[in-house]
């Protein structure tokens, strides 16, 4: 007698991880590969400020939102950085996640407690929901939305949603949850590559070009 | 064994009260998740309870469920209990042996046809019939011959309900759970490697007095099966406060932390241990050290290993891992190449036009 839902949790942490790994890793490596090598035109004009460090310093004044822009755009900047930090907490301080990184890295710190990561993840999950709501309510938002928008959304908040049903049982067999936590962080590690997602690595690089460039035009970022 | 005396007379001859006899009824009427007002049904049936024929088929198996059952500390009353029902074949605990015993189990079920509960541990070999046989006779033929005249089947212990170690892969012997060969009859399932003797005394006396119990999907009674050792475990609160033992011999071993990182799989196994516990309640696995290793589920030998975290992939990723790196930085170098000569290419071919050429091309 087999149970459907232990076999799928052990696909879903053999087989599947695996070929959700390989994508995810050869993607990445692949993308990052392409854009170092392609690189950008030589600038032959004398050069009027140091590139380089500006293209540094962009990779971290670009989070600091501009004066006023919070103001500008509350439920973009706040709904914005609260998912990401949500994000970041939920996944580096539960202790099943630091296992895996142990697991897979040898290196380990410290778990949050549950009280923190439960209430970390339920406002992840709303900071969420307002910035897709406010993808639909804002005109001019909306119609700079396109599907892949939408779907990174959804592979975005599937892990966290499942990940708090499966930890505090809401519904369905805890097992089958669990299962089905690992499949949606595997849905989403195989369109990391491929979609805006690929922003959470490419943002450093990005942000340098930008950064350089402009630096050695002579402007500070 | 027909001759066997009724509860009542045997629990006089063992020293047991009624009082005791009363409290064992209400205790295992909790643990059956039955109403209190229920405890005296279950005293009354109990005493007079029809000895059922119970025929105990050995098959690919350790022993170790019969040694778990034997090992309740004599003389409790789960132990008469047990001694309640006519235990007419067992290899291991009958004196008989060779044809003796099996004319045993042939008049037992002679007698008893259709009203006789088969139990059963370890799992049968579908293979090659031969791989196990008792007295000439397969598991296979053996298990279809006693089960056709059987009231009901107990699977006892993993082998017997999901086929267990046997079943492991890579399953040399084909062995298989009872009932993927039983499908006509009832069949509880009450797994563990082995089962806890008091669950199986539990069910045992449900079936005297109640009949089949509620079973949950895998065929194990929900009473016993029906929550997690991770939520009933006597350490959840280090796990709710992230406090993990990292290794059998830190501070937080030490300090009995959760055993998760160390592979504990009480999330996603059901059982009775945190509750019930073993050795007439003195302590269970996780209480004495070490990780859960989900011995009540289907297939947990093959779970990825039992020192694994349950987070953790199961499979050798890293080897997955680093040829993706190789692969994704030879694509992603002959794609950005490729591109590349694809510029040079087309800045080649640009032909140099003035003025002039387009007034005339247009």
């Amino acid at each position: 007698m087999n149970n459907p839902a232990f076999d799928l949790l052990m696909w879903a942490r053999g087989p599947g991880f695996d070929i959700a790994l390989v994508i995810f890793v050869g993607g990445i490596v692949l993308r990052l590969f392409e854009i170092s090598i392609l690189g950008r035109k030589r600038d032959l004009a004398p050069a009027k400020g140091n590139g380089f460090l500006q293209g540094l310093k962009t990779i971290f004044s670009r989070s600091v939102p501009r004066e006023g822009l919070v103001k500008f755009a509350p439920v973009t900047y706040i709904g914005g950085y609260v998912f990401h930090i949500g994000f970041f907490v939920a996944f580096f301080f539960f202790a099943p996640h630091i296992a895996l990184i142990d697991d897979a890295f040898g290196i380990s710190w410290p778990a949050a407690g549950r009280v923190i990561i439960e209430s970390v993840t339920a406002l992840t999950v709303l900071a969420l929901l307002a910035l897709t709501y406010s993808r639909f309510t804002d005109p001019v938002r909306k119609s700079l939305t396109t599907f892949d928008d939408y779907l990174v959304l959804l592979l975005s908040a599937l892990p966290l949603i499942t990940g708090y049903v499966a930890v505090n049982k809401l519904f369905g067999d805890p097992t089958m949850m669990l299962a089905v936590h690992l499949l949606t962080v595997e849905a989403l590690m195989i369109a990391f590559p491929f979609t805006k997602l690929m922003h959470a690595v490419s943002f450093v690089l990005s942000r340098y070009y930008n950064g350089s460039i402009q630096g050695r035009k002579g402007a500070e970022s | 064994m027909a001759n066997k005396p009724l509860l009542p007379e045997m629990m006089k001859t063992h020293g047991v009260s009624r009082r005791a006899f009363l409290k064992y009824c209400a205790s295992l009427t909790s643990l059956m998740a039955l109403s209190p007002a229920m405890v005296p049904r279950v005293a009354k049936a109990l005493e007079s309870a029809p000895r059922p024929s119970v025929i105990w088929l050995s098959f690919q198996e350790c022993t170790g469920c019969t040694e778990s059952i034997t090992r309740s500390h004599s003389p409790t009353i789960e132990d008469l209990i047990f001694n309640s029902v006519s235990l007419d074949y067992h290899h291991t605990l009958q004196a008989a042996s060779g044809h003796a015993a099996e004319a045993a189990r042939e008049q037992a079920m002679k007698d008893n046809y259709g009203k006789y509960l088969l139990v059963v541990d370890g799992s049968i070999p579908i293979k090659d019939p031969g791989y196990s046989c008792i007295a000439g006779i397969s598991n296979l033929d053996m298990l279809k011959e006693t089960a056709a005249g059987a009231a009901a089947i107990v699977s006892v212990g993993t082998c017997a309900a999901y086929g267990g170690v046997g079943h492991a892969n890579p399953n040399p012997t084909g062995a298989v759970a009872v009932s993927e060969i039983i499908t006509d009859k009832p069949i509880i399932n009450v797994p563990g490697c082995p089962p806890i003797p008091v669950v199986m005394t539990g069910v045992l006396a449900h079936f005297l007095t109640f009949g089949i119990p509620e079973l949950d999907a895998l065929g194990r009674p929900k009473a016993f099966f029906g929550e997690s050792i991770h939520d009933r475990c006597y350490r959840r609160p280090f796990y709710d406060k992230g406090k993990f033992a990292e290794s059998f011999d830190d501070e937080g071993a030490r300090g009995g932390w959760c055993l998760y990182k160390l592979g504990c799989k009480g999330p996603t196994t059901h059982s009775a241990c945190a509750t019930v516990k073993w050795n007439n309640g003195v302590s269970f696995p996780i209480e004495a050290g070490h990780p859960c290793l989900g011995c009540t589920e289907p297939d947990f030998w093959d779970n990825g290993g039992f020192y694994k975290p349950l987070s953790v992939p199961s499979g050798d990723y890293r080897k997955m891992g680093l040829a993706a790196i190789v692969g994704g930085a030879a694509i992603g170098t002959a794609s950005a190449l490729l591109s590349k000569a694809g510029k040079a290419k087309a800045v080649k071919a640009h032909e140099t036009v003035n003025a002039h050429d387009l007034e005339k091309s247009s």
